[in-house]
Protein backbone atom coordinates (compact mmCIF):
# COMPACT_ATOMS: atom_id res chain seq x y z
CA UNK A 1 0.00 0.00 0.00
CA UNK A 2 2.83 2.45 0.85
CA UNK A 3 4.05 2.23 -2.55
CA UNK A 4 0.96 3.10 -4.05
CA UNK A 5 0.24 5.81 -1.71
CA UNK A 6 3.36 7.24 -2.80
CA UNK A 7 2.40 7.19 -6.32
CA UNK A 8 -0.51 9.14 -5.67
CA UNK A 9 0.93 11.96 -3.50
CA UNK A 10 4.16 12.32 -5.32
CA UNK A 11 1.78 13.80 -7.99
CA UNK A 12 -1.10 15.27 -5.73
CA UNK A 13 0.30 15.92 -2.14
CA UNK A 14 -3.17 17.78 -1.52
CA UNK A 15 -5.06 15.20 -2.03
CA UNK A 16 -7.12 14.43 1.48
CA UNK A 17 -6.71 11.24 3.17
CA UNK A 18 -10.49 10.54 2.54
CA UNK A 19 -9.53 10.99 -0.81
CA UNK A 20 -6.74 8.90 -1.81
CA UNK A 21 -8.29 6.15 0.91
CA UNK A 22 -10.96 6.30 -1.37
CA UNK A 23 -9.27 5.87 -5.28
CA UNK A 24 -6.75 2.77 -3.26
CA UNK A 25 -9.70 1.25 -1.78
CA UNK A 26 -8.09 1.39 1.42
CA UNK A 27 -9.35 2.50 4.83
CA UNK A 28 -8.71 6.40 5.93
CA UNK A 29 -7.29 5.27 8.99
CA UNK A 30 -4.77 3.08 7.65
CA UNK A 31 -3.89 5.40 4.53
CA UNK A 32 -3.25 7.88 7.50
CA UNK A 33 -1.00 5.15 9.17
CA UNK A 34 0.96 5.09 6.46
CA UNK A 35 1.49 8.17 6.07
CA UNK A 36 2.58 8.98 9.58
CA UNK A 37 4.94 5.67 9.27
CA UNK A 38 6.57 7.25 6.35
CA UNK A 39 7.38 10.80 7.39
CA UNK A 40 8.67 9.14 10.51
CA UNK A 41 11.23 6.86 8.44
CA UNK A 42 11.64 10.00 5.90
CA UNK A 43 10.72 8.06 3.32
CA UNK A 44 8.25 11.24 2.67
CA UNK A 45 10.84 13.85 3.45
CA UNK A 46 8.58 17.04 2.82
CA UNK A 47 5.72 18.20 1.18
CA UNK A 48 6.69 20.83 -1.42
CA UNK A 49 5.15 23.45 -4.47
CA UNK A 50 5.61 23.57 -7.25
CA UNK A 51 6.03 27.44 -8.25
CA UNK A 52 6.50 28.81 -11.80
CA UNK A 53 8.44 31.79 -10.37
CA UNK A 54 8.77 33.42 -13.71
CA UNK A 55 4.74 34.35 -13.80
CA UNK A 56 5.21 36.22 -10.57
CA UNK A 57 6.79 40.00 -9.86
CA UNK A 58 8.85 37.85 -7.80
CA UNK A 59 11.76 36.55 -10.20
CA UNK A 60 14.08 34.43 -9.26
CA UNK A 61 17.11 32.88 -10.73
CA UNK A 62 18.25 29.45 -10.66
CA UNK A 63 21.55 28.25 -11.63
CA UNK A 64 23.81 24.79 -12.26
CA UNK A 65 27.34 24.39 -10.65
CA UNK A 66 29.27 21.82 -11.77
CA UNK A 67 32.15 21.59 -9.44
CA UNK A 68 35.36 19.38 -8.80
CA UNK A 69 37.09 18.63 -5.77
CA UNK A 70 39.57 16.59 -3.94
CA UNK A 71 38.06 13.83 -2.05
CA UNK A 72 39.50 14.02 1.31
CA UNK A 73 41.54 10.85 2.75
CA UNK A 74 39.12 8.49 4.82
CA UNK A 75 36.13 10.57 4.28
CA UNK A 76 35.57 10.34 0.94
CA UNK A 77 32.84 13.27 -0.89
CA UNK A 78 30.62 13.04 2.03
CA UNK A 79 32.03 15.23 3.98
CA UNK A 80 32.71 18.15 1.31
CA UNK A 81 28.99 17.43 0.20
CA UNK A 82 28.35 18.13 3.88
CA UNK A 83 29.87 21.71 3.69
CA UNK A 84 28.27 22.40 0.56
CA UNK A 85 25.14 21.47 1.35
CA UNK A 86 24.36 22.73 4.56
CA UNK A 87 24.49 26.67 2.97
CA UNK A 88 21.40 27.89 2.68
CA UNK A 89 21.32 29.10 -1.04
CA UNK A 90 22.09 25.69 -1.66
CA UNK A 91 19.12 23.98 -2.87
CA UNK A 92 20.17 20.49 -4.26
CA UNK A 93 23.62 18.71 -4.47
CA UNK A 94 24.42 15.67 -6.35
CA UNK A 95 27.57 13.57 -6.68
CA UNK A 96 27.64 12.64 -10.40
CA UNK A 97 29.58 9.91 -12.22
CA UNK A 98 31.50 11.88 -15.37
CA UNK A 99 33.40 14.84 -15.57
CA UNK A 100 33.12 16.65 -12.59
CA UNK A 101 32.06 15.63 -9.18
CA UNK A 102 29.32 17.70 -7.69
CA UNK A 103 25.73 19.13 -9.64
CA UNK A 104 24.89 21.97 -7.20
CA UNK A 105 21.91 23.82 -7.66
CA UNK A 106 21.36 27.41 -6.44
CA UNK A 107 18.49 29.39 -5.84
CA UNK A 108 18.89 33.70 -5.36
CA UNK A 109 17.17 36.41 -6.32
CA UNK A 110 19.90 37.65 -8.88
CA UNK A 111 22.77 36.95 -11.19
CA UNK A 112 24.81 38.94 -8.50
CA UNK A 113 23.78 36.86 -5.53
CA UNK A 114 24.66 33.98 -7.25
CA UNK A 115 27.95 34.72 -8.55
CA UNK A 116 28.70 36.16 -5.43
CA UNK A 117 28.07 32.94 -3.15
CA UNK A 118 29.97 31.08 -6.14
CA UNK A 119 33.29 33.32 -5.69
CA UNK A 120 33.03 34.35 -1.97
CA UNK A 121 31.54 30.70 -0.47
CA UNK A 122 31.94 27.80 -2.98
CA UNK A 123 35.71 28.73 -4.60
CA UNK A 124 37.09 28.83 -1.93
CA UNK A 125 36.81 25.47 -0.09
CA UNK A 126 39.77 23.90 0.68
CA UNK A 127 38.54 20.92 -1.54
CA UNK A 128 36.90 22.38 -4.26
CA UNK A 129 39.08 22.76 -7.09
CA UNK A 130 37.06 24.59 -10.25
CA UNK A 131 33.42 25.20 -10.64
CA UNK A 132 31.51 26.22 -13.82
CA UNK A 133 28.64 28.38 -13.32
CA UNK A 134 25.74 27.82 -15.88
CA UNK A 135 22.32 30.02 -15.58
CA UNK A 136 18.60 28.38 -15.92
CA UNK A 137 17.28 30.52 -18.97
CA UNK A 138 14.05 29.26 -19.18
CA UNK A 139 12.54 26.04 -17.58
CA UNK A 140 10.42 24.45 -19.99
CA UNK A 141 9.68 21.25 -17.57
CA UNK A 142 10.14 20.68 -13.99
CA UNK A 143 9.47 17.93 -12.14
CA UNK A 144 7.43 16.02 -14.41
CA UNK A 145 5.35 19.07 -15.04
CA UNK A 146 5.59 20.84 -18.42
CA UNK A 147 5.66 24.73 -17.29
CA UNK A 148 5.17 26.59 -20.77
CA UNK A 149 1.65 27.02 -21.47
CA UNK A 150 0.42 24.68 -24.40
CA UNK A 151 -2.27 24.72 -26.05
CA UNK A 152 -4.08 21.29 -26.07
CA UNK A 153 -6.81 19.69 -27.93
CA UNK A 154 -10.29 19.46 -26.49
CA UNK A 155 -12.63 16.15 -26.57
CA UNK A 156 -16.20 16.78 -27.53
CA UNK A 157 -18.50 17.16 -24.57
CA UNK A 158 -20.47 13.86 -25.33
CA UNK A 159 -19.05 11.02 -27.78
CA UNK A 160 -20.79 7.55 -27.56
CA UNK B 1 -36.70 17.44 -57.51
CA UNK B 2 -36.89 14.92 -54.35
CA UNK B 3 -33.23 14.72 -53.35
CA UNK B 4 -32.89 10.46 -53.95
CA UNK B 5 -32.61 9.13 -50.45
CA UNK B 6 -32.38 5.06 -49.47
CA UNK B 7 -35.47 3.54 -47.63
CA UNK B 8 -32.94 1.29 -45.46
CA UNK B 9 -30.67 4.66 -43.99
CA UNK B 10 -33.79 6.81 -43.74
CA UNK B 11 -35.46 4.17 -41.47
CA UNK B 12 -32.57 3.91 -38.91
CA UNK B 13 -33.28 6.30 -36.25
CA UNK B 14 -30.73 8.72 -34.96
CA UNK B 15 -27.91 7.79 -31.78
CA UNK B 16 -29.97 9.03 -28.93
CA UNK B 17 -26.56 9.95 -27.90
CA UNK B 18 -26.67 12.58 -30.76
CA UNK B 19 -29.66 14.58 -29.31
CA UNK B 20 -28.18 14.81 -25.91
CA UNK B 21 -25.03 15.97 -27.70
CA UNK B 22 -27.15 18.54 -29.43
CA UNK B 23 -28.78 19.66 -25.67
CA UNK B 24 -25.08 20.24 -24.44
CA UNK B 25 -24.01 22.24 -27.12
CA UNK B 26 -26.65 24.46 -27.69
CA UNK B 27 -26.40 25.31 -23.92
CA UNK B 28 -23.04 26.54 -24.87
CA UNK B 29 -22.33 27.22 -21.46
CA UNK B 30 -18.52 27.31 -20.25
CA UNK B 31 -19.24 25.84 -16.48
CA UNK B 32 -20.74 22.75 -17.81
CA UNK B 33 -18.94 19.22 -16.89
CA UNK B 34 -19.07 16.82 -18.65
CA UNK B 35 -18.80 13.06 -17.88
CA UNK B 36 -19.98 12.14 -21.15
CA UNK B 37 -17.20 11.49 -23.25
CA UNK B 38 -16.32 7.78 -24.07
CA UNK B 39 -12.72 8.36 -24.69
CA UNK B 40 -10.04 8.63 -22.81
CA UNK B 41 -8.67 12.26 -21.40
CA UNK B 42 -5.18 11.03 -21.63
CA UNK B 43 -2.89 12.18 -24.45
CA UNK B 44 -1.43 9.74 -26.86
CA UNK B 45 2.04 8.35 -25.14
CA UNK B 46 4.86 11.16 -26.92
CA UNK B 47 6.77 8.17 -27.97
CA UNK B 48 4.11 7.28 -30.28
CA UNK B 49 3.36 10.40 -31.42
CA UNK B 50 6.71 11.33 -32.18
CA UNK B 51 6.75 7.96 -34.47
CA UNK B 52 3.73 9.31 -36.36
CA UNK B 53 5.87 12.32 -36.93
CA UNK B 54 9.22 10.89 -37.81
CA UNK B 55 7.16 8.77 -40.56
CA UNK B 56 5.61 11.73 -41.66
CA UNK B 57 9.36 13.75 -42.24
CA UNK B 58 10.82 10.51 -43.93
CA UNK B 59 7.60 11.01 -46.46
CA UNK B 60 6.21 8.08 -45.40
CA UNK B 61 2.79 9.41 -47.04
CA UNK B 62 1.64 6.55 -49.17
CA UNK B 63 -1.35 3.67 -49.13
CA UNK B 64 -0.56 0.37 -47.31
CA UNK B 65 -1.50 -2.75 -48.48
CA UNK B 66 -4.83 -2.95 -48.50
CA UNK B 67 -4.85 -5.32 -45.23
CA UNK B 68 -2.25 -2.70 -43.16
CA UNK B 69 1.06 -2.63 -43.13
CA UNK B 70 2.83 -5.95 -43.14
CA UNK B 71 5.03 -4.84 -39.64
CA UNK B 72 1.90 -3.75 -37.74
CA UNK B 73 -0.10 -7.05 -38.32
CA UNK B 74 3.27 -8.59 -37.00
CA UNK B 75 2.96 -6.67 -34.25
CA UNK B 76 -1.20 -7.15 -33.81
CA UNK B 77 -0.04 -10.95 -33.65
CA UNK B 78 1.85 -10.82 -31.44
CA UNK B 79 0.60 -8.86 -29.43
CA UNK B 80 -2.53 -10.77 -29.11
CA UNK B 81 -0.61 -13.83 -28.48
CA UNK B 82 1.21 -12.32 -25.76
CA UNK B 83 -1.92 -10.72 -24.59
CA UNK B 84 -5.03 -12.91 -24.89
CA UNK B 85 -3.28 -16.26 -25.98
CA UNK B 86 -4.98 -16.62 -29.51
CA UNK B 87 -2.38 -17.18 -32.47
CA UNK B 88 -3.53 -15.23 -35.97
CA UNK B 89 -1.16 -15.33 -38.91
CA UNK B 90 -0.26 -12.10 -39.82
CA UNK B 91 -0.20 -12.80 -43.45
CA UNK B 92 -4.49 -13.67 -43.99
CA UNK B 93 -5.65 -13.19 -40.73
CA UNK B 94 -5.49 -10.08 -39.60
CA UNK B 95 -7.23 -7.03 -41.64
CA UNK B 96 -5.86 -3.34 -40.23
CA UNK B 97 -9.17 -1.22 -40.17
CA UNK B 98 -10.47 2.51 -39.43
CA UNK B 99 -11.14 2.41 -35.86
CA UNK B 100 -12.88 -0.96 -34.36
CA UNK B 101 -16.54 0.90 -35.66
CA UNK B 102 -14.99 -0.16 -39.42
CA UNK B 103 -14.36 -3.88 -38.62
CA UNK B 104 -17.70 -3.79 -36.92
CA UNK B 105 -19.23 -2.60 -40.25
CA UNK B 106 -17.27 -4.68 -42.36
CA UNK B 107 -17.44 -7.76 -40.55
CA UNK B 108 -20.97 -7.63 -40.42
CA UNK B 109 -21.25 -7.18 -43.92
CA UNK B 110 -18.68 -9.68 -44.95
CA UNK B 111 -21.04 -12.43 -43.09
CA UNK B 112 -24.78 -11.25 -43.30
CA UNK B 113 -27.33 -12.31 -45.82
CA UNK B 114 -30.62 -11.06 -46.22
CA UNK B 115 -32.94 -11.91 -42.60
CA UNK B 116 -29.87 -13.70 -40.94
CA UNK B 117 -30.36 -12.91 -36.99
CA UNK B 118 -27.63 -10.85 -35.15
CA UNK B 119 -27.97 -11.37 -31.58
CA UNK B 120 -26.98 -8.07 -29.81
CA UNK B 121 -26.48 -7.73 -26.01
CA UNK B 122 -27.75 -4.62 -24.97
CA UNK B 123 -27.26 -1.90 -23.17
CA UNK B 124 -24.23 -1.53 -25.72
CA UNK B 125 -22.52 0.81 -27.52
CA UNK B 126 -25.08 2.35 -30.39
CA UNK B 127 -23.34 1.39 -33.75
CA UNK B 128 -23.98 -2.26 -33.53
CA UNK B 129 -28.16 -2.38 -34.45
CA UNK B 130 -27.88 0.11 -37.08
CA UNK B 131 -24.88 -1.60 -38.57
CA UNK B 132 -26.29 -5.17 -38.31
CA UNK B 133 -29.93 -3.16 -40.41
CA UNK B 134 -27.56 -1.81 -42.89
CA UNK B 135 -25.85 -5.23 -43.50
CA UNK B 136 -29.89 -6.28 -44.06
CA UNK B 137 -29.78 -8.21 -40.89
CA UNK B 138 -32.31 -8.68 -37.81
CA UNK B 139 -31.19 -7.27 -34.42
CA UNK B 140 -32.19 -9.36 -32.14
CA UNK B 141 -31.92 -7.76 -28.86
CA UNK B 142 -31.16 -9.48 -25.52
CA UNK B 143 -31.81 -7.05 -22.45
CA UNK B 144 -29.28 -7.53 -20.03
CA UNK B 145 -29.82 -7.61 -16.56
CA UNK B 146 -28.57 -5.13 -13.65
CA UNK B 147 -28.72 -8.57 -10.95
CA UNK B 148 -26.38 -10.11 -13.33
CA UNK B 149 -24.14 -7.09 -13.48
CA UNK B 150 -25.05 -6.71 -17.37
CA UNK B 151 -23.59 -9.60 -18.27
CA UNK B 152 -24.39 -11.72 -20.53
CA UNK B 153 -25.82 -15.18 -19.39
CA UNK B 154 -26.14 -18.43 -20.77
CA UNK B 155 -30.25 -18.55 -20.27
CA UNK B 156 -30.53 -15.22 -21.88
CA UNK B 157 -28.31 -16.21 -25.19
CA UNK B 158 -30.46 -19.49 -25.47
CA UNK B 159 -34.07 -17.73 -25.04
CA UNK B 160 -32.91 -15.21 -27.84
CA UNK B 161 -31.52 -18.22 -30.28
CA UNK B 162 -33.75 -19.22 -33.26
CA UNK B 163 -32.97 -21.15 -35.94
CA UNK B 164 -32.20 -18.01 -38.07
CA UNK B 165 -29.85 -16.98 -35.82
CA UNK B 166 -26.36 -16.67 -37.40
CA UNK B 167 -24.04 -14.04 -34.99
CA UNK B 168 -23.74 -12.99 -31.39
CA UNK B 169 -22.38 -9.45 -30.90
CA UNK B 170 -20.19 -9.86 -27.77
CA UNK B 171 -18.77 -6.45 -26.34
CA UNK B 172 -16.89 -6.94 -23.41
CA UNK B 173 -15.29 -5.37 -20.92
CA UNK B 174 -18.46 -3.19 -21.69
CA UNK B 175 -19.77 0.89 -22.78
CA UNK B 176 -21.59 1.17 -21.24
CA UNK B 177 -21.72 -0.60 -18.05
CA UNK B 178 -18.01 -1.42 -17.47
CA UNK B 179 -19.32 -5.46 -16.87
CA UNK B 180 -16.86 -7.59 -17.64
CA UNK B 181 -16.98 -11.72 -18.49
CA UNK B 182 -14.45 -13.62 -17.55
CA UNK B 183 -13.06 -16.96 -18.09
CA UNK B 184 -16.29 -18.85 -16.57
CA UNK B 185 -18.68 -16.29 -17.93
CA UNK B 186 -17.44 -17.11 -21.31
CA UNK B 187 -16.78 -20.79 -21.31
CA UNK B 188 -20.95 -20.81 -20.78
CA UNK B 189 -21.67 -18.58 -23.79
CA UNK B 190 -18.97 -20.68 -26.24
CA UNK B 191 -20.50 -23.94 -25.22
CA UNK B 192 -24.10 -22.73 -26.40
CA UNK B 193 -22.12 -21.19 -29.54
CA UNK B 194 -20.87 -24.15 -30.61
CA UNK B 195 -24.35 -26.21 -29.76
CA UNK B 196 -26.15 -24.16 -31.58
CA UNK B 197 -23.52 -23.25 -34.58
CA UNK B 198 -23.28 -19.30 -34.03
CA UNK B 199 -20.59 -17.44 -35.02
CA UNK B 200 -19.13 -14.68 -32.31
CA UNK B 201 -17.75 -10.83 -33.27
CA UNK B 202 -16.32 -10.22 -29.92
CA UNK B 203 -15.65 -5.99 -29.88
CA UNK B 204 -12.68 -6.14 -27.49
CA UNK B 205 -12.02 -2.66 -27.62
CA UNK B 206 -11.68 -1.93 -24.05
CA UNK B 207 -9.44 -5.39 -23.60
CA UNK B 208 -6.71 -3.59 -22.13
CA UNK B 209 -8.82 -1.96 -19.44
CA UNK B 210 -9.59 -4.08 -16.77
CA UNK B 211 -9.37 -3.85 -13.12
CA UNK B 212 -9.89 -7.09 -11.11
CA UNK B 213 -8.89 -9.51 -13.47
CA UNK B 214 -6.59 -9.65 -17.22
CA UNK B 215 -9.23 -9.97 -19.94
CA UNK B 216 -10.48 -13.11 -21.71
CA UNK B 217 -10.79 -13.57 -24.89
CA UNK B 218 -13.65 -15.80 -25.98
CA UNK B 219 -11.57 -16.69 -29.03
CA UNK B 220 -8.91 -18.15 -26.82
CA UNK B 221 -11.22 -20.78 -25.68
CA UNK B 222 -11.48 -24.58 -27.16
CA UNK B 223 -13.02 -24.28 -30.77
CA UNK B 224 -13.61 -20.96 -30.56
CA UNK B 225 -11.10 -19.43 -32.59
CA UNK B 226 -12.92 -20.46 -35.91
CA UNK B 227 -16.01 -19.17 -35.01
CA UNK B 228 -14.64 -15.89 -33.54
CA UNK B 229 -14.02 -12.59 -35.19
CA UNK B 230 -12.01 -11.00 -33.18
CA UNK B 231 -12.24 -7.09 -33.10
CA UNK B 232 -9.86 -4.56 -31.27
CA UNK B 233 -7.66 -1.28 -32.38
CA UNK B 234 -5.84 1.46 -30.43
CA UNK B 235 -8.36 3.99 -29.45
CA UNK B 236 -9.24 3.22 -25.80
CA UNK B 237 -6.07 1.33 -24.21
CA UNK B 238 -3.38 3.40 -25.84
CA UNK B 239 -4.93 6.99 -25.91
CA UNK B 240 -5.64 7.25 -29.57
CA UNK B 241 -8.86 7.53 -30.53
CA UNK B 242 -8.34 10.23 -32.86
CA UNK B 243 -6.42 8.02 -35.41
CA UNK B 244 -8.85 5.94 -35.98
CA UNK B 245 -6.96 2.78 -36.12
CA UNK B 246 -8.34 -0.70 -35.36
CA UNK B 247 -8.40 -4.59 -36.29
CA UNK B 248 -10.34 -7.68 -37.23
CA UNK B 249 -8.80 -11.02 -37.09
CA UNK B 250 -10.69 -13.92 -38.24
CA UNK B 251 -10.34 -17.04 -40.28
CA UNK B 252 -8.48 -16.32 -43.65
CA UNK B 253 -11.86 -17.21 -45.64
CA UNK B 254 -13.94 -14.34 -44.10
CA UNK B 255 -10.76 -11.77 -43.66
CA UNK B 256 -10.69 -12.35 -47.34
CA UNK B 257 -14.32 -11.20 -47.74
CA UNK B 258 -13.46 -8.46 -45.65
CA UNK B 259 -10.45 -7.66 -47.40
CA UNK B 260 -13.03 -6.84 -50.75
CA UNK B 261 -15.17 -4.33 -48.78
CA UNK B 262 -12.63 -2.29 -46.86
CA UNK B 263 -10.36 -1.98 -50.04
CA UNK B 264 -13.47 -0.80 -52.23
CA UNK B 265 -14.90 1.50 -49.39
CA UNK B 266 -11.26 2.52 -47.47
CA UNK B 267 -8.69 1.63 -49.18
CA UNK B 268 -6.18 1.10 -46.45
CA UNK B 269 -6.19 2.41 -42.94
CA UNK B 270 -4.13 6.00 -42.77
CA UNK B 271 -0.91 5.38 -42.96
CA UNK B 272 0.62 7.94 -40.10
CA UNK B 273 -1.45 6.19 -37.45
CA UNK B 274 -0.84 2.43 -38.67
CA UNK B 275 3.27 3.38 -37.83
CA UNK B 276 2.31 5.22 -34.56
CA UNK B 277 0.74 1.68 -33.58
CA UNK B 278 3.37 0.06 -34.50
CA UNK B 279 5.41 1.54 -31.46
CA UNK B 280 2.41 1.82 -29.54
CA UNK B 281 2.56 -1.59 -29.31
CA UNK B 282 6.46 -1.95 -29.26
CA UNK B 283 7.36 -0.06 -26.59
CA UNK B 284 3.43 1.11 -25.28
CA UNK B 285 2.89 -1.24 -22.14
CA UNK B 286 4.14 0.69 -19.62
CA UNK B 287 2.29 3.55 -20.61
CA UNK B 288 -1.29 1.37 -20.89
CA UNK B 289 -0.85 0.20 -17.45
CA UNK B 290 -0.08 3.94 -16.28
CA UNK B 291 -3.35 4.84 -17.43
CA UNK B 292 -4.93 1.84 -16.48
CA UNK B 293 -3.73 2.24 -12.89
CA UNK B 294 -5.20 5.93 -12.96
CA UNK B 295 -8.37 4.95 -14.67
CA UNK B 296 -8.48 2.59 -11.77
CA UNK B 297 -8.46 4.90 -9.02
CA UNK B 298 -10.79 7.19 -10.68
CA UNK B 299 -13.17 4.33 -10.93
CA UNK B 300 -12.76 3.39 -7.30
CA UNK B 301 -13.92 7.09 -6.21
CA UNK B 302 -16.68 7.49 -8.58
CA UNK B 303 -18.49 4.15 -7.95
CA UNK B 304 -17.61 5.32 -3.87
CA UNK B 305 -18.73 8.71 -4.53
CA UNK B 306 -22.74 7.07 -6.12
CA UNK B 307 -22.83 4.91 -3.31
CA UNK B 308 -21.98 7.34 -1.02
CA UNK B 309 -25.44 9.23 -2.74
CA UNK B 310 -27.26 6.07 -1.67
CA UNK B 311 -28.00 5.42 -5.47
CA UNK B 312 -26.97 1.32 -6.52
CA UNK B 313 -23.85 1.36 -8.64
CA UNK B 314 -22.64 -2.45 -9.15
CA UNK B 315 -19.14 -2.17 -9.15
CA UNK B 316 -17.77 -2.25 -12.94
CA UNK B 317 -14.60 -3.94 -13.80
CA UNK B 318 -13.91 -2.74 -17.33
CA UNK B 319 -13.86 0.08 -19.87
CA UNK B 320 -14.00 3.59 -18.08
CA UNK B 321 -17.59 4.17 -17.00
CA UNK B 322 -19.81 3.71 -14.30
CA UNK B 323 -23.58 2.57 -14.42
CA UNK B 324 -25.38 3.77 -11.37
CA UNK B 325 -29.02 3.43 -11.24
CA UNK B 326 -31.69 6.17 -10.67
CA UNK B 327 -34.73 4.12 -10.48
CA UNK B 328 -35.40 5.12 -6.99
CA UNK B 329 -35.59 8.53 -7.49
CA UNK B 330 -38.36 8.13 -9.69
CA UNK B 331 -37.15 9.71 -12.58
CA UNK B 332 -36.73 8.31 -16.36
CA UNK B 333 -32.65 8.81 -17.14
CA UNK B 334 -33.75 11.17 -19.73
CA UNK B 335 -35.47 13.56 -17.15
CA UNK B 336 -32.52 12.92 -14.75
CA UNK B 337 -29.93 13.76 -17.19
CA UNK B 338 -31.78 16.81 -18.69
CA UNK B 339 -32.76 18.43 -14.69
CA UNK B 340 -29.25 17.79 -14.03
CA UNK B 341 -28.09 19.54 -16.97
CA UNK B 342 -29.84 22.34 -15.78
CA UNK B 343 -29.79 22.56 -12.39
CA UNK B 344 -26.22 21.71 -12.03
CA UNK B 345 -24.64 21.96 -15.53
CA UNK B 346 -23.27 18.11 -15.07
CA UNK B 347 -23.86 16.55 -18.41
CA UNK B 348 -24.06 12.75 -18.51
CA UNK B 349 -25.39 10.38 -20.99
CA UNK B 350 -28.95 8.34 -19.98
CA UNK B 351 -28.54 4.86 -20.15
CA UNK B 352 -31.03 4.76 -22.86
CA UNK B 353 -29.03 5.97 -25.65
CA UNK B 354 -27.64 2.47 -25.52
CA UNK B 355 -30.69 0.48 -25.72
CA UNK B 356 -34.24 0.75 -23.79
CA UNK B 357 -33.28 -1.73 -21.21
CA UNK B 358 -30.53 0.91 -20.14
CA UNK B 359 -33.84 3.11 -18.68
CA UNK B 360 -33.18 4.14 -15.42
CA UNK B 361 -29.82 3.97 -15.39
CA UNK B 362 -26.61 6.35 -16.43
CA UNK B 363 -23.05 6.24 -17.97
CA UNK B 364 -20.86 8.05 -16.31
CA UNK B 365 -17.33 8.00 -17.95
CA UNK B 366 -14.40 8.44 -15.29
CA UNK B 367 -12.12 9.10 -18.31
CA UNK B 368 -11.41 12.93 -16.26
CA UNK B 369 -9.47 14.22 -13.94
CA UNK B 370 -9.95 13.31 -10.48
CA UNK B 371 -10.42 17.14 -9.57
CA UNK B 372 -12.84 16.98 -12.33
CA UNK B 373 -14.86 14.00 -10.89
CA UNK B 374 -14.91 15.72 -7.68
CA UNK B 375 -16.30 18.78 -8.28
CA UNK B 376 -19.21 16.78 -11.07
CA UNK B 377 -20.25 14.01 -8.14
CA UNK B 378 -20.14 17.03 -6.02
CA UNK B 379 -23.05 18.76 -7.78
CA UNK B 380 -24.60 14.97 -8.78
CA UNK B 381 -24.64 14.45 -5.16
CA UNK B 382 -26.36 18.36 -4.41
CA UNK B 383 -29.08 17.61 -7.41
CA UNK B 384 -29.70 14.16 -5.52
CA UNK B 385 -30.60 15.37 -2.75
CA UNK B 386 -32.80 17.98 -3.89
CA UNK B 387 -34.71 15.26 -5.88
CA UNK B 388 -34.67 12.97 -2.74
CA UNK B 389 -36.61 15.89 -0.78
CA UNK B 390 -38.97 17.58 -3.92
CA UNK B 391 -39.99 13.89 -4.80
CA UNK B 392 -42.54 14.41 -7.89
Amino acid sequence: MKEKILSVIEKNSKISIEDLATVLGEKPEDVAKAIYEMERDKVICGYHTLINWNKTANEKVTALIEVKVTPQRGLGFDKIAERIYNFNEVSAVYLMSGGFDFTVIIEGKTLQEVAGFVSSKLSPLEAVISTATHFVLKKYKDHGTILVSETRGERMLITP
Amino acid sequence: MSIPLSKKVVAIKPSGIRKFFDIVVEMNDPEVISLGVGEPDFDTPWNIREEGIYSLEKGQTFYTSNSGLKELREEISAYLNRKCNVTYDPVNEILVTVGGSEAIDVGLRAMINPGDEVLIPQPSFVAYEPCVTMADGVPVIMNLKAENEFKLTKEELRGAITPKTKILILPFPNNPTGSTMDKKDLADIARVCLEHDIYVMSDEIYSELTYGSDHVSIASLPGMEERTILINGFSKGFAMTGWRLGYACGPAPLIEQMIKIHQFAIMSAPTTSQYAAVEALRNGDKYVQEMRESYNQRRKFVVNAFRKMGLDCFEPFGAFYAFPCIKSLNMTSDEFANELLKHEKVAVVPGTAFGDCGEGFLRISYAYSLEELKEATDRIARFVAYIKNNPK
